[in-house]
């Protein structure tokens, strides 16, 4: 059984920072495939449409029947782990410093054999084999390794050195909340300390404003409320200067939503302002705490590892009822692409969260399905978690990647009627 | 679903619907090693240059005699074969690049030794060389092959001691091999190694020392890994006539055999090829394994060493651990066993590797094997195992040879 994780001690200020390191993330244009199911948290490999055999490594052509007609699908994970081994030594830097380390062979009830990081709960194979999942996640890299997991949970099985590396859990992590004022900033909060985050660095936009339940929440005192207007660089600035270093995900709630198209307006006031705040907000914030979240991405057990931008199932499929903060939050995501980029020579994770219609102040005559805050915020949770980097929140949001998927023009002409 | 194996397997045997052709009247001359290092400045074509300069001068044949060139190298990029060859001034009529590490070397072999048969090369140079600088080993892991990239290297291992190691567990689990077992065959090796002038390892090496050395990649330690380095070997490939016209001492090839990506339903690899085609070897050579004077094998890691005794013969898949225990392997003993000293106390010169148990051969059967010659050896195995692309070695080759003429006989 895993040991449960310690709560890092407060660091040496004199010592070094270890500087990341990554492990290897060249993959040949196949193997992407097993990137995307990661990222969405599925479990995926090719299979044969000719001759159902699942195929891996991943190929070009089945390895059985030399068809070229391949498909991702979702496979059975099941498999036996039939040879195990630690390494003590690598060549490669990244697992230098991680050593020892747990790989093995399992046959997968599916088909393949395939080689796997190995859990410490998993048993060690004999003459017989161990029964295993296996689990594809993204590893610091931002590219899809498997993990072979005990048959069944076990406890603080997150805490194994292992998991750590591939997920973004928030336990003893301190969290930023953009803008903590908001119902869905709240939530954020309370779910992450209930996920065992040490500290939440509640963002609060508008002092000038009492609102009971955040007074309530700011008495917790793993909370400590920030000034934090993400429309003024003076302010995100002067945030980042005093808790920068301590910033190990940063969830921006920051969010400007009004109803309302294009055509009926004069002006473009209204979209100047769901830009300043939903993608200059976001740039603001990542050009201010990215660079400092890069630098402690493997400072101890709990570095700095993920950036979750709360956007919107709309920034995939405008909303032309309300076509401004639709355009927004499609430059929002544009710009969470770059930062996913730029953050990934670290190590550090771009999570993007796609909800669909929210039950909150400025959605009152959106008509249901809606989501509680809290449900987004512990969707936002597992997602860290389970160390995927897109997640799809509600059944509208499924609804409509899926519908994406099968036709994009008839989800264009749906949205606009 | 299940992964048990029987100490009984199943093998098997490759169909061969015509009777292969003799390697009749086409030898193999003229073993050269160049001196291996740990580390070189120089590029491969440096060695391999050297390699090809040694065969042309000692041979005592024109460069432009040379009518045909196989190569082997991991570090020749971003040139192949060809590059290097107006690198040599070389205008060659035939010409072969085969990237199949440690089965390089048999591969060769039966290639030039066709070649030269059917009339399409008179002289075939059969080099492989490898440089060795500070970063060309990790260079080589990295960019080994698209399987490994994907679906290895991100693992961990860098290299193939991750793969080896899960291979070794298993096979020690399944087959009842001990350490012991494996240490007994690599301090027979370093014995020998010690009568070997080009080996790198130069001190000997107990069996404690062995035993007590640092773990690597469990159950790998230390003394299981090869040491990579830089170095080349080769040989040449002509017909016996013209051997005999140069006064050179010879080797006949009585059987070759090659197989890759063998046995892909094993779940995981515990055995090679050579199990698939050890019945065609010995029925080509009219020989039976009792007749075999000495053996060398490719011996990256001492569990490839057990598979090669079983899978060829010497003794029944399970039972080399049983077969290790009985017999003694150094130049003196009853079954004398990579007399060189192997990779494992010679060194890795990278593809040079899959050379060197042929080069070594080579020697034994044209008597000038120096320190390291064995009394009156008239047949020799080879075997070459190559390429661990992603969880296993996909190539294993084998060869027969016989003495022709010795250095005293040539002369």
């Amino acid at each position: 059984m895993s040991e449960a994780l310690v709560k890092p001690k407060k660091k040496n200020p004199v010592e070094r920072t270890r500087l990341a390191t990554l492990p290897p993330g060249a993959r040949s244009r196949s193997a992407q495939g097993l990137t995307r199911a990661a990222a969405e948290g599925s479990f995926e490999l090719q299979v044969c449409a000719d001759c159902a055999t699942v195929q891996y490594p991943p190929r070009e052509v089945c390895g059985h029947c030399l068809s070229e007609h391949l498909t991702w699908e979702p496979v059975d994970n099941r498999g036996e782990l039939i040879a195990l081994t630690t390494l003590r030594h690598s060549n490669d830097l990244y697992f230098r410093e991680r050593l020892p380390w747990r790989v093995g062979t399992v046959k997968m009830a599916a088909g393949p054999v395939v080689v796997a990081h190995v859990h410490e709960d998993c048993a060690t194979p004999d003459t017989s084999g161990v029964p295993v999942r296996l689990s594809l996640k993204l590893d610091r890299s931002g590219q899809a390794v498997l993990h072979a997991l005990p048959e069944k949970d076990t406890p603080n099985m997150n805490d194994a050195p292992q998991m750590r590396e591939s997920t973004c859990d928030p336990k003893f992590r301190r969290v930023l909340v953009t803008d903590g004022k908001s119902a869905m900033g709240m939530a954020v909060a309370k779910a992450m300390l209930d996920a065992g985050a040490s500290a939440v660095f509640l963002g609060d936009p508008t002092t000038w404003k009492t609102v009971a339940a955040f007074d309530k929440l700011a008495a917790d005192p793993r909370v400590q409320v920030v000034e934090l207007d993400v429309t003024d660089t003076d302010s995100v600035d002067r945030l980042a200067a005093s808790i920068g270093g301590k910033v190990e995900i940063l969830v921006n709630t920051a969010s400007y939503l009004r109803d309302g198209g294009i055509l009926g307006r004069k002006d473009v006031i209204l979209a100047r302002d769901a830009m300043e705040v939903n993608v200059l907000g976001l740039m603001r914030l990542a050009q201010a705490f990215g660079p400092g979240m890069c630098f402690r991405a493997a400072d101890g057990s709990n570095h700095a590892v993920a950036w979750v931008n709360v956007l919107s199932i709309h920034a995939l499929a405008a909303l032309p009822a309300r076509g401004a903060w639709s355009a927004s939050m499609a430059a929002a995501l544009s710009a969470a692409q770059t930062l996913r980029a730029e953050l990934r020579g670290a190590g550090v994770r771009v999570v993007n969260i796609f909800p669909g219609p929210i039950d909150e102040e400025w959605e009152q005559l959106t008509p249901p399905p809606k989501l509680a805050p809290s449900a987004v915020a512990k969707a936002i949770v597992r997602g860290l978690q389970d160390g995927v980097e897109d997640v799809y929140v509600g059944e509208i949001a499924e609804e409509i990647r899926e519908r994406l998927r099968e036709n994009h023009k008839g989800v264009e002409r749906e949205l606009g009627q | 679903m299940s992964t048990e194996v029987s100490t009984e397997v199943s093998t098997p045997v490759s169909p061969v619907a015509r009777k292969r052709l003799g390697y009749d009247g086409v030898v193999a001359v003229m073993p050269v090693t160049i001196p291996y290092a740990r580390y070189s400045t120089h590029s491969a074509h440096w060695w391999l240059g050297r390699a090809l300069g040694e065969l042309i001068r000692g041979a005592g044949v024109a460069k432009t005699e040379v009518d045909g060139v196989c190569v082997s190298s991991f570090t020749l990029g971003p040139d192949t074969a060809v590059g290097l060859m107006q690198h040599l001034g070389m205008s060659p009529r035939w010409l072969d690049h085969i990237p199949m590490g440690g089965a390089s070397g048999v591969v060769a072999l039966r290639r030039a030794a066709r070649a030269v048969q059917a009339g399409d090369a008179e002289v075939i140079a059969c080099i492989a060389g490898d440089t060795n600088q500070v970063d060309s080993f990790r260079n080589t892991v990295s960019q080994f092959s698209r399987f490994a990239q994907d679906a290895v290297y991100p693992y961990g291992a860098g290299g193939p001691n991750a793969s080896f190691a899960l291979l070794t567990g298993y096979y020690m689990k399944h087959f009842g091999a001990t350490r012991e077992d494996f240490g007994k065959l690599c301090v027979a090796q370093r014995d020998n190694a010690l009568k070997n002038p080009h080996a790198l390892m130069k001190k000997p090496l107990t069996l404690a020392q062995y035993i007590d050395a640092r773990p690597i990649t469990d159950p790998i330690h230390l003394f299981d890994c090869v040491m990579p380095c830089a170095g080349a070997e080769g040989y040449l490939v002509m017909t016996e006539d013209r051997a005999r016209a140069l006064k050179l001492p010879f080797v006949r090839i009585r059987s070759t055999i090659e197989r890759h990506n063998a046995f892909p339903e094993d779940p995981i690899q515990f055995r090679g090829g050579w199990a698939m085609d050890k019945d065609a070897l010995y029925e080509h050579a009219e020989a039976a394994p009792e007749d075999i004077d000495f053996l060398e094998t490719y011996d990256d890691y001492p569990v490839i060493n057990m598979m090669q005794f079983e899978d060829l013969g010497f003794c029944a898949k399970g039972e080399a651990s049983a077969f290790v225990r009985k017999h003694s392997f150094t130049i003196a003993g009853d079954f004398p066993f990579n007399t060189s000293g192997g990779q494992l106390s010679v060194g890795q010169a990278g593809a040079a590797g899959g050379y060197l148990g042929l080069v070594q051969a080579l020697r034994q059967l044209t008597a000038s094997a120096g320190a390291t010659q064995l009394e009156g050896a008239r047949l020799g195995m080879v075997s070459g195992f190559g390429m661990i692309n992603y969880d296993r070695g996909l190539c294993s080759g084998a060869a027969i040879l016989e003495r022709g003429l010795t250095r005293g006989e040539a002369a």
